[in-house]
């Protein structure tokens, strides 16, 4: 199948979008031939604001223009368009709740040889604990594709996460609805709960333990906020073991939200999180990373077989 | 329909005298927030919103109102004060100030308290939002369907943010803009010229593509003229550098860094009130 990167089918549907609504801004900081808002931008410049290498002031842009009703779409790398930004994040956008779409590419190790100064591992933990957003983490391409549909159509500050490179398409025939997981594979010995690139991992993982007679749900937590806690105690109940990966520390994310969950709802399951451990990244091929960091479908696998036994 | 301006400086000063006897009031009830900085931005307030101003008090919602944006938020008792004097709200309400439940929180809250444009209150980050919304008045090349102000303290300045937003604005022509600095030259630690030097100030917001207008922030016929000419700018935003006495009013309020986080207590609302008349 076709390899489309997730912000490839952004920077599309935006455009799209950009001729559907007029409402719709979007803002940029030096770096829309990355994030792909350039396509909107040779579109429809008047509606396009380049606020040059000025994260903090981009925010501050796009909370404004949401009080006078407009619709911002606000990109950039996911290190900057969180963690430069975030007191302007939780002060100018999350506590008046104003409709800002926050949509940042290059997230997690995927962002390769660049380096750990520019791979976002911990913009999860910081976009779930603010109030009113909506975090989401597309798993390939067409849901991507989907999520910026989804993201504008829903009210309210929004985080969208993702990636540079192409990966391939693996959700088919699933509808993407905000704050709904998708169960990708059915299974009743184990359950891997994943987003963003580790969901590819997370079958390839359950395809190979079913060659050796495992059977392995994988369900696709899209949205990490709000939480789809009944999927995942779902999965708690149905299954005997339950793993989380994920691109992103293994403080605070994905991992850390399922936790919650089940730790809150009495769920004794025998459980792990698979993600960055405490660490940084460092420069290297995206799967070569995924690797070295324990995040390719050989690690999951591994990690799985031994929570099992 | 639009609120009635009024120019006439003795209109002015009468409201500016009643805003400051609510603040200082309110104040002594809440029994904290800054007494300095409100008392310094009143006419400034009093001038924007009954003078200037395209605004509807029972319509806070008007689409095509001008806009301000309290950029140093902890001013929020003397923006209250006004908003009431203007009627978007009873002055009764004014005595929950920072209470539990209070539609007047301790920084402003635009969406508990009517007229109130932006939450704000983490320094710095005003401006950028007035551009934000500024640019969303724009409805042709130099065509603008509203104005929009933005009210910064002096300390202030020293966030990094204010300068990208200034260096933005200009960058796609926001002539609808306004910037006014409360130039009161005190902050919490001290002076601003200790604490972190500002100047030459005029000249920096003049490097940055602004036009630049300095005058008396207590004086109405110099803010009118100045909020004129700005009005009248075509090509680029407008920083009105106000200088102002901090807890002007007040003879023991006045110039007091001091007096920069803190309310009066009972008898020195008594005090102020024997000298606001």
């Amino acid at each position: 199948m076709e390899k489309i990167a997730t912000r490839d089918a952004y920077g599309q549907v935006l455009a799209e979008l950009g001729a559907e609504h007029s409402e719709i801004y979007v803002l940029d900081a030096d770096l829309s031939c990355s994030t792909k808002t350039n396509i909107f931008a040779a579109r429809f410049p008047e509606r396009f604001f380049n606020l040059g290498v000025a994260e903090q002031n981009m925010i501050g842009w796009a909370a404004g223009l949401a009080t006078c009703g407009k619709v911002p779409f606000a990109s950039t790398f996911a290190v900057f368009a969180t963690a430069r930004a975030y007191d302007q994040l939780r002060n100018s956008v999350a506590f008046p709740s104003l409709n800002v779409k926050l949509v940042a590419s290059h997230s997690g190790l995927s962002v390769g040889a660049d380096g750990a100064s520019h791979q976002a591992i911990e913009d999860l933990s910081l976009m779930r604990t603010l109030p009113n957003f909506t975090v989401v983490v597309p798993a390939d391409g067409p849901q991507a594709a989907e999520a910026t549909r989804a993201v504008y159509a829903h009210r309210g500050p929004v985080y969208l996460r993702l990636g540079r490179p192409k990966v391939e398409t693996v959700v088919t025939d699933q509808p993407f609805v905000l704050g709904r997981a998708q169960s990708l594979r059915s299974g009743s010995d184990a359950t891997i709960v994943a987003c963003g690139t580790l969901v590819r991992e997370a079958l390839l993982a359950a395809e190979r333990l079913g060659r050796e007679g495992l059977k392995i749900r994988v369900l696709n937590l899209h949205t990490l906020k709000p939480l789809d806690a009944e999927a995942i105690l779902q999965a708690a109940r149905e299954t005997r073991a339950l793993l989380c990966a994920e691109e992103h520390s293994i403080i605070g994310g994905l991992g850390s939200a399922v936790a919650e969950v089940l730790a809150e709802a009495g769920s004794g399951i025998p459980f792990r999180r698979l993600g960055v451990n405490d660490m940084f990244g460092e420069s290297g091929e995206p799967e070569e990373l995924f690797r070295k960091f324990g995040l390719d479908a050989d690690s999951v696998a591994a990690a799985l077989k031994s929570l099992l036994s | 329909m639009a609120l009635e301006l009024n120019r006439d400086p003795k209109y002015l000063s009468d409201l500016a005298l009643q805003i400051r006897r609510h603040i200082v009031t309110m104040l002594g009830a809440a029994g904290s927030g800054h007494t300095g900085g409100s008392l310094s931005i009143t006419d400034i307030l009093t001038v924007l919103y009954f003078a200037e101003l395209r605004h509807d008090p029972r319509n806070p919602g008007w689409p095509l109102r001008d806009r301000l944006v309290l950029s140093k938020g902890h001013g929020a008792p003397a923006l209250y004060a006004t908003l009431a004097q203007a009627g978007y709200f009873s002055t009764e309400i004014l005595k929950t100030l920072r209470k539990l439940g209070s539609s007047l929180q301790g920084h402003p809250d635009m969406n508990k308290t009517p007229g109130v444009e932006m939450s704000t209150g983490s320094l710095g980050q005003g401006l950028s939002v007035a551009c934000g919304m500024a640019a969303a008045a724009k409805t042709g090349p130099g065509q603008f369907a509203f104005r929009v102000y933005a009210l910064l303290g002096d300390g202030e300045l020293d966030e990094g943010q204010v300068w990208e937003a200034a260096m933005s604005a200009p960058h796609f022509a926001l002539s609808n803009l306004c910037a006014i600095v409360d130039y009161n030259g005190l902050q919490i630690d001290g002076e601003v010229c200790r604490v972190m030097n500002l100047e030459p100030l005029a000249q920096k917001w003049a490097a940055f593509n602004w036009r630049v207008l300095p005058v008396d922030g207590h004086d109405y016929g110099q803010l009118l003229a100045a909020l004129d000419a700005a009005r009248g700018e075509t090509n680029q935003p407008t920083v009105i550098l106000a200088k102002t006495t901090k807890g002007k009013g007040v003879s023991f309020t006045e110039n007091q860094a001091c007096w920069h986080g803190i309310a009066p207590n009972e008898e020195q609302v008594c005090h102020a009130l024997d000298e606001l008349v």
